[in-house]
């Protein structure tokens, strides 16, 4: 199984993690890809850790990928991009969403939040290839938070060779009809900041 | 399992939907079952298939019972239901194996290996072999939909039930599907009166001892089937190994053995032991990959094959390609030594931990804080309350299985235990199991007190309908069965309603019903999930950063909407509370516990 193309989404419940995943994985699907994807609902969605894994291949086994071989790892909140950076292979590309989310840790005092430098300084140690993406900002100028995750998506497709046309289709198919154009104008912002 | 041409499409389905596909592609005209995770959305898949009749029980039992109930008067039925929901399932489970189906009839048990929401990873693969009956393994989503399909067929062929096991990482991922187009709507020709077979359908002893020699050919019978069996294949590779595997572990192994020879078992019981004396001679080494436990090794090595298997291959938790690598290098396997790079590099930084949370607005809030308050032992049950156990509140003592709650608290207090002990259940529970548990302590003159956390939803699975809420799966108006008449019809003469946004009357209630201690108590609280439909927010809650002075008890309410704000109280040095008024639901629970007096509803502040 060579030339599989690894994403790994990671958030925090409620960011719109799986719908992105979902959307990732449609691309691969439009594409001509086998793709797969995979993710754990229940108990985690409770304000805890979301994780969305997506594989696009000419044959993919596992629905995860390993440790280690991630290609994208596309973090919607800056402390899960530490948490999962070991899941980024050697060089690999990182997005990071700008926005802070305080664990129930944090907030009651048993644990601090740390710099957004020391996080920082963690991931390059992994790859050079990180981009901070006011993901949030542009989704709230734009006029809906939930557009955060539409916002990465565009700048993720910048370094994929299918065509932005394919990306707006799915999402076009997976959004309410309503905030079609408004999740065409957030992917576009998003490509601009790629 | 027909090639896709022109006229079918693909796409991405989980396994779930496609087990719900499957079903329907059979002609699945009737199914049942309780929502648990990871299978939850298998029945909500097959609500949206014009012709099929879907419906939450009110447990697993119940849907079982059902689908049998179905199956005996000549319908196609499925039951679906986590793995522990077997269990709750197996008293009428293993006596269907004796009786046999009328038309077919399918199980399917979503197993949680890594007990990613479950109390345990039990292996269901047992219950196939315990019980008597064939069980059909997936591998991915496509396999999902066509087992499924398969499933109805071999039921009928062998006049057995047919369990087909899925996992979480089955159940909940996305593979590619080809989907034949279009999904019409299905004429159904209405069934045949009942056929009557007494010998075969009426479980009395002299008729289960006729049945069981029955049940036994049968299964040599499917034994003989399984050599030629479709979903069991050989795929020739490499002959220096071969492996054996199901489910999702295939899909691991198929990377990291890439280029060995495999046998996919596509049924796990009963196995087909000609095709694997067959494989064995071949391979020079045979392999079983398998997640949980050693359930296709003992048989092999029971046929007097060598195998590697759980020397090297983890017993518990889920398999991984990670972990599947590793194994295969301890055992000194000939793969590709291609493994990723290992340095951890995230260890310079220390990530504080995101356990999950009660949700803002959770109206379970104020019975766990004050459940802490008060230092009450508190006997738990299955639902998103055992978040109760978890920072800040860590008030739970005891958690089993659905209903235990009750049970556990009148044993304790039956035994002798001097402590003050509280039962709390949920809505969807109590209906569950709870039930009888409650009958069982007001029968026996039981003392403990039972809380009932009504929040109008099934919510850890996502927020299901149950019998308490008068909505069916498939959005029909039905009898809203009234949990407060139900416990005083039963008996229960102490019994106390509560809001559940009135923090000291839930204080209240609780005092009082742990004062009696010579009969069973009941406190009801009535409050409604953020989830369920038709929520509504109240104005948000504000702090005064003047009044507050950073005491911090308004943290220990556990609410992911109160944050330490940056600024911080001069005399007490400790950082002021702050409110995300995006999160904030206006429940006011924090409000009310403020013992400054700092917060404030913006309403108010406006009027």
């Amino acid at each position: 199984m060579e030339d599989i193309i690894n994403f790994l989404f990671v958030g925090v419940g409620g960011q719109g993690i799986l719908t992105a995943s979902d959307i990732a994985a449609g691309v691969g699907l439009e594409a001509g890809y086998v793709a797969k994807k995979s993710e754990v609902h229940g108990f985690s969605q409770r304000g805890g850790v979301v994780e969305s894994h997506v594989r696009w291949g000419e044959d993919v086994g596992a629905p995860t990928a390993e440790k280690g071989t991630v290609d994208f790892l596309i973090a919607l909140e800056v402390l899960e991009s530490a948490r999962w950076i070991d899941w980024l292979r050697p060089d690999g590309t990182l997005f990071i969403n700008r926005q802070r989310i305080a664990p129930m840790s944090v907030t009651v005092g048993d644990a601090a939040y740390p710099s957004d430098e020391s996080i920082l300084e963690a991931v390059d140690r992994r790859t050079d290839d990180v981009t901070l993406v006011e993901g949030l900002g542009i989704a709230e100028q734009l006029g809906d938070a939930r557009m955060t995750n539409t916002v990465l998506l565009g700048a993720l497709s910048t370094r994929l060779s299918v065509a932005p046309e394919t990306w707006l289709a799915v999402i076009e198919r997976r959004v309410p009809p309503k905030y079609v154009e408004m999740n065409r104008k957030a992917f576009e912002e998003g490509r601009r900041h790629g | 399992m027909k090639n896709a041409d022109s006229s079918t499409r693909r796409r991405l389905l989980s396994g779930n939907e496609a087990i719900a596909l499957g079903a329907w592609e059979a002609g699945v005209r009737y199914a049942a079952a309780y929502p648990g995770t990871p299978s939850t959305e298998i029945l909500p898949a097959l609500a949206e298939y014009a012709g099929v009749r879907a419906e939450w029980a009110s447990n697993e039992k119940v849907a079982l019972d059902s689908v049998i109930g179905a199956s005996f008067a000549g319908g196609r039925a499925l039951a679906a239901m986590k793995h522990v929901g077997v269990n709750v399932a197996a008293d009428s489970l293993m006596s269907l194996s004796y009786t046999g189906v009328g038309a077919g009839l399918v199980l399917v048990s979503a197993d949680d290996p890594g007990a990613f929401s479950s109390q345990n990873e039990q292996d269901n693969r047992h219950f196939a072999r315990f019980g008597k009956f064939p069980c059909l393994e997936p591998s991915d989503s496509q396999e999902a939909k066509d087992f499924t399909a398969f499933a109805f067929d071999l039921s009928e062929r062998f006049d057995t039930p047919v369990m087909v096991r899925s996992t979480t990482r089955l159940s909940h991922s996305k593979s590619p599907v080809r989907v034949s187009m279009p999904e019409e709507p299905r004429e159904w020709e209405p069934l045949p009166p009942f056929e009557r077979k007494q010998k075969k359908y009426v479980m009395i002893p002299a008729h289960a001892r006729l049945r069981h020699p029955e049940i036994e050919a049968r299964m040599e019978a499917i034994a003989e089937y399984a050599e030629t069996c479709p979903l069991n294949r050989v795929e020739w590779g490499d002959k220096r190994i071969g492996i054996m595997a199901d489910g999702m572990a295939y899909q691991y192994a198929r990377e990291v053995f890439a280029g060995f020879s495999f046998l996919k078992l596509g049924m796990v019981h009963p196995l087909p032991e000609e095709m694997i004396r067959d494989f064995a001679s071949v391979v020079e080494t045979l392999v079983v990959v398998e997640e949980l436990d050693p359930f296709i090794e003992e048989q092999v090595r029971a046929m007097g094959l060598d195998v590697i298997g759980k020397e090297v291959f983890p017993r518990t938790g889920e398999l991984t390609l990670a972990r599947v690598r590793e194994g295969a290098t301890k055992a000194g396997l000939p793969i590709d030594e291609d493994a990723p790079s290992e340095e951890p590099i995230g260890e310079a930084l220390t990530i504080p931990a995101r356990p999950p949370a009660l949700c803002p607005g959770c109206p379970h809030r104020s019975v766990f804080f004050n459940l802490r308050k008060l230092k009450l032992l508190v006997s738990g049950d299955i639902g998103c309350y055992a978040i109760g156990v978890l920072p800040p509140f860590e008030e739970m003592d005891m958690l089993i299985s659905m209903g235990a709650s009750i049970g556990m608290a009148h044993g304790a207090k039956q035994a002798g235990c001097p402590d003050d002990i509280v039962a709390t259940i949920g809505d969807s529970t109590f209906f569950h199991t709870g039930l009888p548990e409650l009958a069982n302590t007001i029968y026996n003159r039981g003392a403990a007190c039972t809380m009932i956390l009504d929040n109008r939803t099934t919510a850890m699975t996502g927020g299901q309908e149950h019998p308490g809420t008068g909505v069916t799966l498939q959005g029909e108006t039905s009898h809203e069965i009234d949990i407060e008449s139900v416990v005083r019809a039963m008996g229960v003469e102490d019994m106390w309603v509560v809001d559940a946004m009135d923090v000291e009357g839930v204080e209240e209630a609780i005092r009082e019903a742990v004062a009696i201690d010579d009969r069973p108590t009941v406190v009801l609280v009535n409050g409604q999930c953020v989830f369920v439909p038709g929520f509504r927010r109240r104005p948000v809650a504000r702090v005064d950063e003047d009044v507050c002075n950073g005491c911090g008890f308004c943290f220990r309410v556990g609410c992911p909407a109160i944050l330490k704000s940056d600024e911080v109280d001069e005399k007490t040095k400790r950082p002021k509370a702050e409110i995300d008024p995006l999160l904030c639901t206006g429940c006011t629970v924090c409000l009310q516990v403020c013992p400054r007096g700092a917060i404030y509803e913006t309403e108010t502040e406006e009027a």
